[in-house]
């Protein structure tokens, strides 16, 4: 037998485990962060985000701009000189607030940007503490609305990913249909979006986990059941939907540029 | 697999302690458990460990091995690693009272203080009341919890930040959502989560989840859908215009 010496206080990263724990935690980090700075990047351009009968998710629905998607023409004349104006600014805070309120990514970013903790049985930074009950965090409860609000959204995303099937010929005509790998990688956005969106917690909320007895509604029975197997790959579409959504933006904006070309398969 | 491992086993009682390493002899198909019994009977007969039914049904030998919270009974030996020496202590949340077993009390004062089951007036007239399966089956899943606390124990809100007085945990959060999604209760419970129970210092980490060794999907089964009826009880303002208009 013999002893060993013990740490008694729990510093910040201190833990008895032997795992790799922060290889998750950071990972979350690095990948969110570049998606927030690339996003952010984006979205500021203003230019470079259509190309051909494609829209880039980041800007779509494209309610004031220069481009042919655009809903009700060119930047408003109310709009002030001195800000800068991108049809991305009117819209991509919708689904970028739904992701910040969503519950696997407020888990996800509270340990790997705030370390509270930084990975179960790991040791915190700091000993205060009021989680999600007090101001500002408390703001997370508004997650449902903003479900509904990218549902809308969703919805537009899907007619974009529809319309990017329609090309119109150089010399003028009707669209005619045809596969691109752009078409491709919208509607691949739309699934991956929709697999996020429809088996969010607050979907599941709303299609029956408000209730106590499902049985007296059979297709709202149905609808939760289908929900609930989405949600328990939440996590899973969660990264992919982020992880396409960005592609996508990044698809049109290479092709708009010039750098990729974007290869018709029909 | 070696014939021998070193266990560094927490020693000590509330004023304080130290770990002590032991060297004992391991063969196939021991579990954490079977080593800390060899060393209590070869080594160390005054060290304390709570168990009972050795099949990970009691939740009794709650602790936390290579700093991972896990019943002692259900880890195998050869899960770790036995190069270098295994490290078995108890439960970090709770007060210790000696050696790898804690006082746990505050868990069974804490359930007291849930407002109980309430079932609605009885369906039939011999008292009975009917209900599907359909309806029972979402609750069927938190009534495996043995409560071997090991969701508590994990449980930042109470390991690190020490909010015992205003978080009752996972454990009693799954149970609050095992009475509120009963088919057959009455009782509302979203008031009280909120307030005396807590429920938004859950900050959904998953770590409860993580460590149940009944695999209860306790964060997106009970906590998560608690939270949703806490929102609608009294933060969502469309919910409160339909209940009036419904009321009306």
């Amino acid at each position: 037998m013999s002893t060993a010496p013990v740490v008694l206080h729990r510093r910040f990263g201190h833990t008895a485990r032997r795992d790799a724990w922060w290889i998750q935690p950071l990972l979350v980090f690095f990948a969110l962060s570049t998606f927030v700075v690339y996003a952010t990047w984006a979205a500021f351009q203003g230019e470079h985000y259509t190309y051909g009968p494609y829209l880039s998710p980041f800007y779509s629905p494209e309610i004031f701009g220069g481009s042919p998607h655009s809903w009700f023409g060119a930047r408003p004349a109310l709009w002030p000189g001195f800000l800068t104006y991108s049809p991305a600014l009117l819209i991509l805070p919708i689904p970028a607030l739904f992701r910040v309120t969503c519950y696997y990514c407020r888990g996800a970013y509270y340990k790997s940007f705030w370390a509270d903790p930084p990975a179960c049985t790991v040791g915190e930074p700091r000993h205060s503490y009021w989680g999600e009950n007090s101001f500002p965090l408390v703001l997370q409860n508004v997650h449902r609305y903003l479900l509904f609000l990218s549902v809308f959204v969703l919805l537009i995303l899907a007619f974009d990913a529809y319309a990017g099937f329609w090309f119109h010929d150089p010399d003028g005509g009707a669209p005619r249909f045809g596969i691109g790998v752009g078409s491709l990688v919208l509607t691949a956005n739309v699934v991956l979006l929709a697999g996020y969106l429809f088996g969010c917690h607050s979907m599941r909320h709303v299609a029956g986990g408000c209730v106590d007895q499902l049985s007296r509604s059979p297709l709202g029975s149905r609808t939760y059941a289908c929900v609930s197997c989405l949600n328990r790959r939440h996590m899973v579409w969660a990264w992919s939907s982020l992880f396409m959504v960005g592609f996508a933006d990044l698809y049109v904006r290479l092709c708009s540029m010039g750098v990729w070309t974007d290869f018709r398969i029909l | 697999m070696p014939t021998t491992a070193t266990f560094r086993i927490w020693r000590g009682n509330a004023q304080g302690g130290k770990f002590e390493d032991y060297a004992t002899p391991v063969s196939e198909g021991m579990v954490v458990l079977d080593a800390v019994h060899q060393i209590q009977a070869d080594q160390a007969n005054d060290l304390a460990v709570r168990w009972n039914c050795k099949a990970g049904k009691c939740g009794s030998c709650s602790a936390e091995v290579n700093g991972q919270p896990r019943l002692m009974c259900m880890t195998r030996l050869n899960q770790l690693n036995l190069d270098e020496p295994v490290t078995v202590e108890p439960m970090r949340a709770f007060p210790s009272i000696k050696d790898l077993v804690t006082d746990v009390s505050w868990n069974f004062r804490v359930k007291k203080g849930i407002r109980p089951f309430k079932p609605r007036p009885p369906d039939a007239p011999d008292g009975t009341w009917r209900m599907q399966q359909a309806d029972v089956e979402r609750v069927q899943e938190f009534r495996k919890c043995i409560e071997c606390f090991l969701c508590q124990d994990v449980c930042h809100v109470l390991r690190d930040h020490k909010q015992f007085d205003g978080f009752v945990g996972p454990r009693f959060l799954t149970y609050a959502a095992a009475l509120e999604m009963h088919p057959l209760d009455e009782e509302r419970r979203a008031r009280e989560l909120k307030t005396t129970h807590g429920i938004g210092y859950c900050n959904i980490t998953k770590c409860c989840t993580k460590v149940c060794p009944e695999s209860i999907t306790i964060t997106d089964n009970a906590i998560i859908p608690l939270k949703e009826r806490v929102v609608d009880e009294l933060y969502d303002p469309t919910v409160k215009l339909l209940r009036f208009f419904r009321r009306k």
